[in-house]
């Protein structure tokens, strides 16, 4: 099911926490919520859920417009990040409450509930552990109860709010690779809030980098990663480091001294400069940036230095190899083989 | 039309709440028998206390039998409360800052009164003290009087107030840990000036809410007291009893006038125990009643 | 860990793990003395003398019908009220807990009165208020219904004095109840109705049976707020506590101590009855109170 958000803005008493969001979910795609707290992500998947509703905009799900429907009348399965287990139920209970609370017309006979239950406890790999309590299970597994029940009502949206968020980093890691696979077979339309980057890139088809309420970027991970819009998106998604430059004469310039790099369709004038620490060049030329290293740290397989550059007020960090002899003080020169410049603010 | 506005209705509420109207219904309902069965009974006291004027309320305050019931009620809580105060700081003491074997059993014990009838209470030292045991004749021989007179009363209050301060220090002496007084020792603190300089000022909030529920019941206490007394009007009758005396001669508007002091205490202790909550609910270990 | 525990030296009493804080000999030592003197040999003493009746003696003077009817009176009106108490103790809860309106927080408040006021001042103001020239009861008079000085009134004193152990009993298990549960609840499909009978109310039952067992075991004991509206007729408005009262009137210790003894066993019987409530609703559930 596709899921088409239009024009949704919503307020907490008076205050904004999205502005005039617009976002078309693709049929069975997995995409990420990306943003830092208080980026509106939340808001977002709540609001799709019908947890929330918008103070304007419509919400479509396929053809048919939720905005005047219920949470309970969407059908949307939703996982929260510390699970909501029902306490009093054993785990075959939580997961068929979805199906026994239906209304007698549509609610499957008694056997037929527990047998799909039964399922898709096997389909989270927890047979054998129905009659246990939420209690008795450790958080991954509990993570797992509280997908399978999300999915017994046949959801047209499947929503995950930090889903491994209350999880230690190794289960996080296994439980990941586990929800890739759990789509791939399901092939639910699935929408995922977190504010890993780590997480977001490599599960997702595709994610959406939100900030202070707007969307900033969507884009497939790679897209994003290599092309980021804005410089929000470059600082947030992987490392960046960034310079007050100028643009003159479709050149870069720095401290009065042109960098070597063409400015291409860049308006004259102050610009922001981005690259990627581990995507420079070391070069010997005048038309480059120079610095004086301040520290050098070895950081696994290369050596990360900290640079202050002349004509500039502030350090940038960038990688070398592990065997260079940076030491203090030392100059270097270096030119960033991909970069991006966004306007000054 | 009609439909979309329903809807619309609809979708303002909150699926984690009610319809305002349910709502309205649900705090009317509440409010209503809290109404009948909290409020107006201390309405009742204050409004039959001055039902014969204001004369006939300070005339039954100012008897000499009225007068001698405060004067013991006031002395048999300023007994009462600080022995059950020092209890409590040795129990917590010992329960919060140690591990030993048979604790919890111990703090189960320690709320044993709660569950014993008062009336049952006051039995106890009946039969400890009274004629046909072995301590109570021992005793007198000796001059010292226990049941029916002071001692007796101070031992049932004492009974009934028991657990009062001990179980508002426990939790929250046990929810501080030992962090503070090991790092008071290694400055070279010795243990009292570690209890006086850093332990209570710690508690002191906790400490202030046990003493005032303790007192409350100290000077509110009935049917323990009641048993042990003997009600000599004058001399063994605390407040609550006189109450009892005056009520049971008919004379109500006296009775109803001692009752309004005892009213008037037990919405002072729910003020401060109310500010107490919310001005220092942390440090007061909240919840625990 | 065993190696230093074997070079260790054994302390005093040999049952605690060491640490470096001083006072655990004086205040243990203080805590079980004080114990000892005010609540444990008291009932020793209740203990030896119901003893020395011997079975048969005890179940003869138990097996009184006036005994038996006072029994009676006692525990089905508390029955009545702690479950009057559980419906409204619960919707307080969750009035209180859930919803915002002006003068929450005085209600609030007001909840402990009954943990404040004197009993015996509950007693005559409830009285008051109940007559048949009172309050309530001239609501209830032109119907043909008494309610003071007859089993009503003590179900509506055993209320008042009740209704807090099962709103504070509630309450903080109610504010851990987190909105996720009733949001996932919702976005399962089922209403607020669903939601609250099935997902909210069970994970409140173990609160819900300790409050009713607390406010039971409280109502029970109680003497002080019943025997003025009681009306106190032998088999039909005698409640235990008063019995005990009469027998130690007539200076009947034997008779006391029976009745004593019985509802004390079933106090224990309800204490224990909670902290296994208690202990199951952690070990299955996580949490308890």
């Amino acid at each position: 099911m596709e899921v088409r958000v239009q024009n949704v803005r919503k307020e907490f008493d008076r205050f904004p926490a999205l502005h005039d969001v617009s976002l078309d979910i693709r049929s069975g795609e997995l995409i990420a919520l990306l943003g830092p707290s208080g980026s509106g992500k939340t808001t977002l998947l709540r609001l799709i859920a019908g947890l929330e509703m918008p103070t304007a905009g419509r919400i479509f799900f396929g053809d048919t417009d939720a905005s005047e429907k219920t949470v309970q009348e969407r059908n949307i399965g939703f996982v929260f990040q510390h699970y909501a287990l029902f306490r009093h139920m054993t785990i075959l209970e939580n997961i068929s409450f979805g199906l026994k609370v239906r209304p007698r017309a549509t609610r499957p006979p008694a056997g037929e509930i527990r047998r799909r239950a039964l399922e898709l406890l096997d389909l989270v790999q927890l047979a054998g552990l129905e009659k246990r309590y939420p209690n008795q299970l450790s958080g991954g597994q509990r993570q797992r109860v509280a997908l399978a029940r999300a999915l017994a009502i046949e959801p047209a949206v499947l929503l995950l709010d930090e889903p491994f968020g209350a999880l230690d980093a190794q289960v996080r890691r296994e439980l990941r690779k586990w929800l890739r696979e759990i789509h791939d077979r399901t092939g639910h339309t699935t929408v995922f809030v977190t504010h890993d980057q780590e997480e977001a890139l490599e599960l997702s088809d595709r994610l959406c980098v939100m900030s202070q309420g707007r969307i900033e970027q969507v884009g497939t991970p790679d897209d994003v990663y290599d092309h980021p819009t804005s410089p929000f998106v470059f600082g947030f998604i992987g490392e960046s480091s960034e310079l007050p430059v100028t643009v003159q004469n479709n050149e870069v310039w720095l401290g009065g001294r042109p960098l070597g790099l063409p400015a291409g369709d860049s308006q004259p004038g102050k610009a922001r400069l981005f690259f990627r620490p581990h995507d420079v060049e070391l070069v010997q030329a005048d038309a480059a940036l120079t610095g004086a290293v301040n520290t050098a740290r070895r950081v696994g397989g290369t050596r990360r230095v900290e640079l202050t550059i002349s004509g500039a007020n502030q350090p940038v960090e960038v990688d070398l190899p592990f065997d260079h002899p940076a030491t203090e003080n030392a100059a270097l020169t270096f030119r960033p083989r991909r970069w991006k410049l966004f306007p000054a603010a | 039309m009609a439909t979309k506005l329903r809807a619309r209705a609809k979708r303002r509420i909150s699926p984690t709440s009610e319809r305002p109207l349910v709502q309205w219904l649900l705090i009317a309902i509440s409010l209503a028998f809290m109404g009948i069965i909290l409020v107006l009974p201390l309405y009742a006291v204050f409004h039959e206390a001055f039902s014969k004027g204001i004369g006939a309320y300070l005339a039954a305050l100012t008897e000499r039998d009225a007068q001698a019931a405060i004067r013991l009620t006031l002395l048999v809580a300023a007994i009462a409360v600080p022995l059950n105060v020092v209890f409590g700081l040795a129990a917590s003491w010992a329960i919060a800052k140690f591990e030993f074997k048979g604790k919890a059993f111990l703090i189960t014990l320690i709320d044993l009164p709660f569950s014993v009838s008062p009336v049952i209470s006051g039995l106890v030292y009946v039969l400890l003290f009274g004629a046909g045991s072995f301590l109570g004749p021992w005793l007198k021989s000796y001059g010292i009087e226990v049941l029916f007179a002071l001692p007796g009363i101070v031992l049932a209050t004492i009974f009934v107030t028991f657990p009062f301060v001990a179980r508002e220090l426990i939790p929250l002496m046990q929810d501080q840990g030992t962090g503070d007084e090991e790092a008071a020792l290694s400055l070279g603190a010795n243990g009292w000036q570690t209890f006086f300089r850093v332990t209570l000022p710690n508690i002191k909030w906790g400490l202030l809410y046990g003493v005032l529920l303790c007192n409350a019941r100290a000077m509110g206490e009935f049917g323990a007291v009641a048993v042990v007394s003997g009600k000599i009007r004058g001399q063994t009758t605390t407040m609550p009893l006189q109450v009892e005396m005056l009520y049971n001669e008919y004379n109500a508007t006296a009775a109803f006038a001692l009752a309004s002091l005892l009213a008037l205490l037990a919405l002072v202790t729910l003020v401060l125990k109310s500010v107490l909550e919310w001005r220092f609910g942390e440090e007061i270990a909240a919840g625990s009643h | 860990m065993s190696t230093l525990a074997a070079t260790t030296p054994r302390r005093a009493w040999g049952l605690r793990k060491p640490n470096v804080i001083p006072g655990f000999g004086l205040t243990l030592g203080f805590t079980l003395t004080y114990f000892s003197l005010i609540i444990l040999i008291p009932l020793i003493a209740l203990a030896i003398r119901s003893a020395g009746l011997g079975l048969d003696g005890f179940l003869k003077a138990a097996s009184d019908p006036r005994v038996l009817g006072s029994l009676r009176v006692s525990f089905v009106t508390a029955l009545i009220a702690a479950s009057i108490n559980v419906v409204f103790g619960t919707l307080l809860a969750w009035v209180l807990v859930r919803y915002r309106f002006p003068g929450r927080r005085i209600f609030d408040a007001v909840i402990d009165l009954p943990f404040a006021l004197p009993t015996a001042v509950a007693g005559i103001a409830l009285t008051a208020i109940y007559a048949p020239n009172g309050t309530m009861g001239a609501l209830f008079a032109p119907l043909g219904w008494r309610i003071a000085y007859t089993p009503a009134g003590i179900v509506i004193a055993m209320i008042f004095i009740g209704l807090p152990f099962v709103v504070r009993t509630i309450q903080p298990i109610l504010e851990e109840v987190s909105h996720e549960v009733e949001e996932a609840s919702a976005t399962l499909g089922a209403n607020r109705f669903q939601t609250i009978t099935r997902v909210i109310l069970p994970s409140l039952t173990p609160a819900i049976l300790t409050g009713f067992a607390l406010a039971f075991a409280r109502a029970v004991g109680e003497y002080g707020s019943i025997i003025f509206i009681a009306g106190n007729i032998p088999f039909v408005s005698e409640i235990a506590p008063l019995l005990i009262f009469i027998r130690l009137q007539e200076f009947n210790y034997v008779g006391a101590t029976v009745i004593a003894v019985i509802m004390l066993l079933i106090s224990f019987a309800i204490l224990l009855l909670i902290n296994l409530i208690q202990a199951w609703s952690r070990s299955r559930y996580g949490y308890g109170n």
